[in-house]
């Protein structure tokens, strides 16, 4: 293993982590706000990526295509919220997670109506198809380039939104004392429902991401949507420090999981073994770190209520 | 008198039971048990191994063997549990004469008991796990697609006459993809470099990717079934390995099912497989120019492989005269597979599974710029699985 494959691992684990994080912010911000459980935010996800795939070629540029999917699947979640989620708030969070784990469901066939079982193919924009030599010698994917760019920069709005706006201030004050945040004239219902549809745009956004790398198809949320939950519970439920913390914690502990467990057991054991030993052990790593995090601090390395 | 006249309609009503017999065969109907997964992210090869079985009965005019033909469908979501409830109360409640459409191994493994014990046929339209081909063969089991190692025999020897050196394996880290790998490994002879194996339904192959390019392998060999597959082989594409490192894979990999989603990142890779839709027999042209008329798509293997299901249905109920109650006849007539498939020759060996070519096949674009497989070449010929000697029946 040299260094400069260490460092691609690197940067791999880094555009993981991301892509988590654009996951697990609008997850966590939901939950810290409204103390709302949404097993459905992963069809937000496919929703996003649905869309995306679709406007993209009527468009002719993938730029355009998210710029369009992402004001629609806000749309989508703030529908959602108003319709479905509302009378859910008072309720036990055994309720909620019943009441979303039905979207899912209901998105899933909802998808399949609309755009058919099959899988369906995005391509990421011309500019962004090739490797881009960073470090010499080791070509490196320009989207994925792109991927870690536009995280961090929704990583730096949100941070922005949060501590400096207007806005922010009333989703802080939101988290503490719905109620007395009623009692001052906020229209609280308004400002839930604007977070939920900010939450789905983020998960949209990902979904968009993610989408020209990956297979667009039914159920693609869910299996984002188990590793989104493992970030924000090790980075505390609620905070979106937290969730960047957990996200980027759990890309790069994955990646190089994968990347240098089979190498060195191949160290201990015959090669056979050792590959499938290592792609097991590898697949356990996050799981591993989330109960080491729980074990140390167990409401997770930021809790938002602390 | 009143003895007697109770004795002649005892006579009467044993002669009209026995009248009535052959009768009600000859206007019957062949019930078939259509389980197989229609929603959820496995659903696009359900659906079209649901609607290449369709496509057949509707050449067929509707009838099996010149019996009407009634489809009772179930959706399994690729659940052992579900599609084991749906085939019991498919064989208690709606009295099927046969089951079909089942396209994962563990969940055919998981219905073999009940449909043995109630003595239903069940024929595989994809399913073919090694423990059904060998030890855990079974009379009530008809593999029609292939042993699940098949595919993957045919490309170990075609990277073996190639002369790749040293090869990379990948595959997901669960049973079919310890299969998989072993099955390449049965025929191809190099070195292997790297076995690396992923978790199942893993999204995301940057590390793997950057591990491959530092091993610098001739080739490499991938399993990945349904979006594992589209994944890695777009990342394939976007890491700058293609064209640098010579890619191949199973034909189920590269089927028209999922080419659509890869895109051309998909161009050009050689898989091999037992159908492909230039096969050229009338039957297999009639059965590509009618599955694009009604479903305005290209068939995949999977809608392919349902087609020729149907075929020998309707092959072996004519053979029975349609007497399919008669267990022993209908396995006699199922094994004499006296049908023409559309992939050309096939034939069952003493374990139900085909004895049958396999193609190797490039992923091109069609005149109408859709991407699909041609064939290359044979790589076997009426190959046979390993498993069939430990198979007593």
């Amino acid at each position: 293993m040299n260094t400069l494959l260490l460092v691609e691992q690197g940067l791999n684990g880094l555009q993981l982590g991301v892509m988590l994080f654009l996951m697990a912010a609008g997850l966590t911000l939901v939950f810290g706000i409204m103390d709302m459980i949404n097993l459905a935010h992963g069809s937000f996800y496919m929703v996003g990526a649905y869309l995306t795939a679709t406007f993209a070629p009527l468009l002719d540029s993938f730029v355009l295509g998210v710029l369009v999917a992402l004001p629609l699947a806000a749309l989508a979640g703030m529908a959602v919220e108003m319709v479905a989620l509302r009378t859910l708030y008072r309720r036990e969070h055994l309720d909620q997670v019943l009441a979303t784990f039905g979207l899912i469901l209901f998105f899933n066939e909802l998808v399949r109506i609309v755009w058919g079982p099959q899988p369906i193919f995005l391509s990421p924009p011309a500019w962004l198809g090739g490797t881009v030599e960073i470090i010499p010698g080791v070509p490196y994917p320009a989207f994925r380039l792109a991927i870690i760019g536009v995280g961090l920069a929704v990583a730096g709005f949100l941070y922005l939104l949060i501590t400096r706006t207007r806005t922010g201030m009333l989703i802080r004050a939101g988290a503490s004392n719905r109620e007395m945040l009623g009692a001052l004239g906020v229209d609280v219902k308004r400002l839930y429902t604007l977070v939920f549809g900010l939450g789905a745009a983020l998960a949209a956004l990902a979904g968009a991401m993610a989408g020209p790398i990956l297979a667009v198809q039914v159920g693609m949320g869910e299996s984002v949507l188990i590793l989104t939950f493992v970030v924000i519970v090790i980075g505390g439920l609620g905070s979106v420090r937290g969730a960047l913390a957990g996200a980027l914690l759990v890309g790069m502990a994955d990646t190089m999981a994968r990347a240098l467990l089979p190498t060195l057991l191949r160290a201990v054991m015959p090669p056979s073994q050792a590959d499938g030993m290592g792609a097991s052990l590898a697949s356990m790593t996050i799981y591993i770190l989330m109960a080491a995090v729980l074990a140390w601090k167990p409401r997770g390395l930021f809790p938002a209520h602390a | 008198m009143k003895s007697v006249s109770r004795g002649v309609a005892a006579v009467l009503a044993a002669g009209l039971a026995c009248f009535a017999a052959p009768l009600s065969a000859q206007t019957g109907e062949v019930k078939v048990g259509m389980i197989t997964t229609l929603s959820g992210p496995g659903s696009g090869l359900g659906i079209d191994v649901r609607d290449g079985f369709a496509l057949a009965l509707k050449d067929l005019g509707g009838t099996l063997g010149g019996l009407k033909a009634t489809v009772i469908e179930g959706d399994d979501q690729q659940k052992p549990d579900i599609a084991k409830q749906l085939a019991d109360r498919m064989v208690e409640r709606d009295d099927v004469d046969v089951v079909t459409g089942i396209i994962w191994s563990n969940l055919a493994l998981a219905l073999m008991p009940s449909l043995e014990r109630a003595e239903v046929f069940f024929l595989s339209p994809n399913a073919g796990p090694s423990q059904l081909a060998g030890k855990q063969c079974n009379p009530f089991f008809f593999g029609v697609a292939y042993q699940n190692d098949g595919q993957h025999e045919a490309m170990g020897q075609h990277m073996q006459s190639q002369g790749i050196k040293r090869a990379y394996l990948m595959a997901p880290n669960y049973p079919a993809g310890k299969d998989a790998l072993t099955g390449v490994k049965r025929f191809f002879k190099g070195e292997v470099v790297g076995e690396v194996y992923t978790a199942v339904g893993q999204l995301d192959y940057a590390a793997e990717l950057a591990q491959l390019r530092a091993a610098a392998p001739d080739g490499i060999y991938i399993f990945y079934p349904g979006g594992m597959g589209i994944n890695f082989v777009k990342q394939f594409e976007q890491a700058g390995l293609k064209g640098k490192v010579p890619l191949f894979g199973p034909g189920f990999s590269f089927s028209e099912d999922s080419l659509p989603a890869i895109g051309d990142a998909a161009l050009g890779v050689m898989n091999t497989a037992q159908w492909s839709g230039d096969i050229d027999n009338p039957q297999n042209r009639k059965f590509v120019q009618g599955f694009e008329a009604a479903y305005n798509r290209l068939p995949s293997v999977y809608a392919a492989q349902a087609y020729d299901t149907a075929l020998l249905l309707d092959s072996a109920v004519r053979r029975t005269g349609g007497k399919l109650d008669d267990k022993n006849a209908l396995r006699a007539a199922l094994k004499a597979a006296d049908f023409k498939s559309i992939r050309g020759d096939f034939k069952f060996n003493a374990n139900h599974f085909p004895i049958q070519d396999y193609y190797l096949r490039e992923v091109v674009k069609d005149d109408k710029g859709r991407l699909t497989n041609v064939i290359r070449g044979t790589v076997f010929e009426d190959h046979a699985d390993p498993y069939a000697a430990e198979c007593r029946m």
